[in-house]
């Protein structure tokens, strides 16, 4: 059985392989939209989450197939006290593939463990969210035309940004790539990802407070929100919300081809004069969302 | 102070001063009938004093467990009042039950009748990390 629990469950060539198809139907959508006839997909969302809801929605409506689920986990049994093996094994026997997100970090693992069907993590607190890395890594490659030799900056909140974590890991793999990390101090990159991953790879990267100071080298511009759920002191969120304002001011000094990507949903971290500059990408990198997780879908379905 | 020696059993030498006690009740050593002695602060020539504990019984001992706790000790032993074996234990690759994932943010926190699991990650270091939210133990 196939799950999808971290990005490291992939190789560099799995992950190759899921570009080359995300770009296929990209080019040929027609050819894709019956694929998952008679397929259902169970989307499991145990915390809010609109987008990436949608996107995995939009992904299997997109192949032909069905789908079904909650999008909170009031609306569910889990407010009747149900364990996530208990839920899991019942959705199982409704769906052929399920995409869960669960608030606390390692449900899905316990939920593959228990699980007949294929499972996706789509974003457990703040550990893993091997999706959302994949689209960032179809955007890049489609902006950039590759995925090595970047220097890459990753800006906010480091710390509890699991969407930092994951795509350091992945971009690890990778030769020549060069990490700037930007955050204030309480929220930088943990020492377990430096240690474990950059430094374990040899990857260069340095550390710095401010957004300008590299600006001008960097190839992709990977911007974050503080994330207010993942604090449970709420004057530390307050302080720290804003700490990054990115307008088209500051980026004068940018690369002309650079990328600004963010998982979004944003809130103030870019500003919207930002969203006319054609280095703005992350509305495309939404889109890409929907196509990599197409791909997925039917790599863990064993569908060609 | 004497302490009677063992005929058939073991003991576990070299524990790190103080935690001779947490042993005791994470290995269920209270549960057995034989005699158990705990020698708490002896005098040890490495390390200034140590914890020792004596059982006058070939249990079923779990070094696995017994590593995980304190990875320093040696385990000698005892057969008719001879010393047969000196077992210097390795760290096991993976402990269950035995420690609790501080991570409030980890399901063990809230899933029921699940294992808390840990990996050792870092041999080196001897970091082992929750299976389930990969958070290090110390």
């Amino acid at each position: 059985m196939k799950h999808l629990i971290d990005i490291k469950d992939l190789s560099v060539e799995e992950i190759d392989d899921l570009i080359k198809v995300a770009n296929d139907i990209i080019a040929n959508k027609e050819k894709y939209s019956h694929k998952c006839d008679g397929k259902k997909l169970a989307t499991l969302f145990f915390e809010p989450s609109t987008r990436t809801r949608l996107s995995f929605e939009a992904a299997m409506l997109e192949l032909g197939g069905s789908v079904l689920g909650f999008s909170e986990s009031s609306s569910s049994s889990v407010s009747k006290g149900e364990s996530v093996a208990d839920t899991i094994r019942v959705v199982g026997c409704y769906s052929d593939i399920i995409a869960m997100r669960h608030p606390k970090e390692g449900a899905p693992l316990v939920a593959c463990e228990k699980s007949t069907v294929p499972i996706i993590n789509a974003g457990d607190g703040g550990h893993n969210h091997p999706t959302q890395t994949l689209t960032d890594l179809l955007t890049i490659s489609r902006e950039k035309g590759r995925l090595n030799n970047l220097t890459i900056g990753l800006c906010g909140d480091l710390k509890f940004g699991r969407t930092v974590h994951s795509l350091a890991t992945a971009m690890s793999r990778y030769s020549g790539i060069k990490f700037v990390l930007i955050s204030p101090d309480e929220l930088k990159m943990p020492d377990y990802i430096k240690k474990n991953v950059l430094e374990k790879n040899n990857i260069e990267y340095c550390e710095t407070k401010s957004i300008e100071e590299h600006l001008p080298e960097l190839d992709i511009l990977y911007m974050t929100r503080v994330q207010k759920e993942r604090f449970f002191n709420e004057d530390d969120y307050v302080r720290l919300k804003d700490y990054y304002i990115l307008n088209k001011a500051k980026l004068e000094n940018a690369k002309k081809d650079l990328s600004i990507l963010h998982p979004l949903p944003r809130v103030n971290e870019i500003s919207t004069d930002v969203d006319d500059d054609p280095r703005a990408k992350y509305f495309e990198q939404a889109l890409c969302g929907k196509y990599i997780r197409m791909a997925l879908i039917l790599n863990m379905l064993g569908i060609k | 102070m004497n302490i009677d020696s063992i005929k058939n059993g073991y003991v576990i030498d070299h524990i790190t001063a103080g935690r001779a006690m947490e042993i005791y009740e994470t290995l269920g050593l209270k549960d057995l009938d034989c005699q158990v002695a705990i020698i708490s602060n002896a005098k040890s020539q490495k390390t200034g004093k140590k914890d020792i504990i004596k059982i006058d019984q070939n249990i079923d001992l779990d070094f696995d467990k017994l590593s995980f706790l304190d990875p320093n000790v040696t385990v000698n032993i005892v057969k008719d009042d001879k010393i047969i074996e000196k077992k210097k234990l390795t760290l096991p690759e993976k402990v269950v039950n035995v420690a609790k994932c501080k991570n409030p943010r980890c399901i063990t926190s809230v899933e029921r009748d699940l294992d808390q699991i840990f990996i050792l990650t870092d041999k080196i270091n001897n970091v082992y990390r929750c299976k389930y939210c990969e958070m290090s133990l110390k």
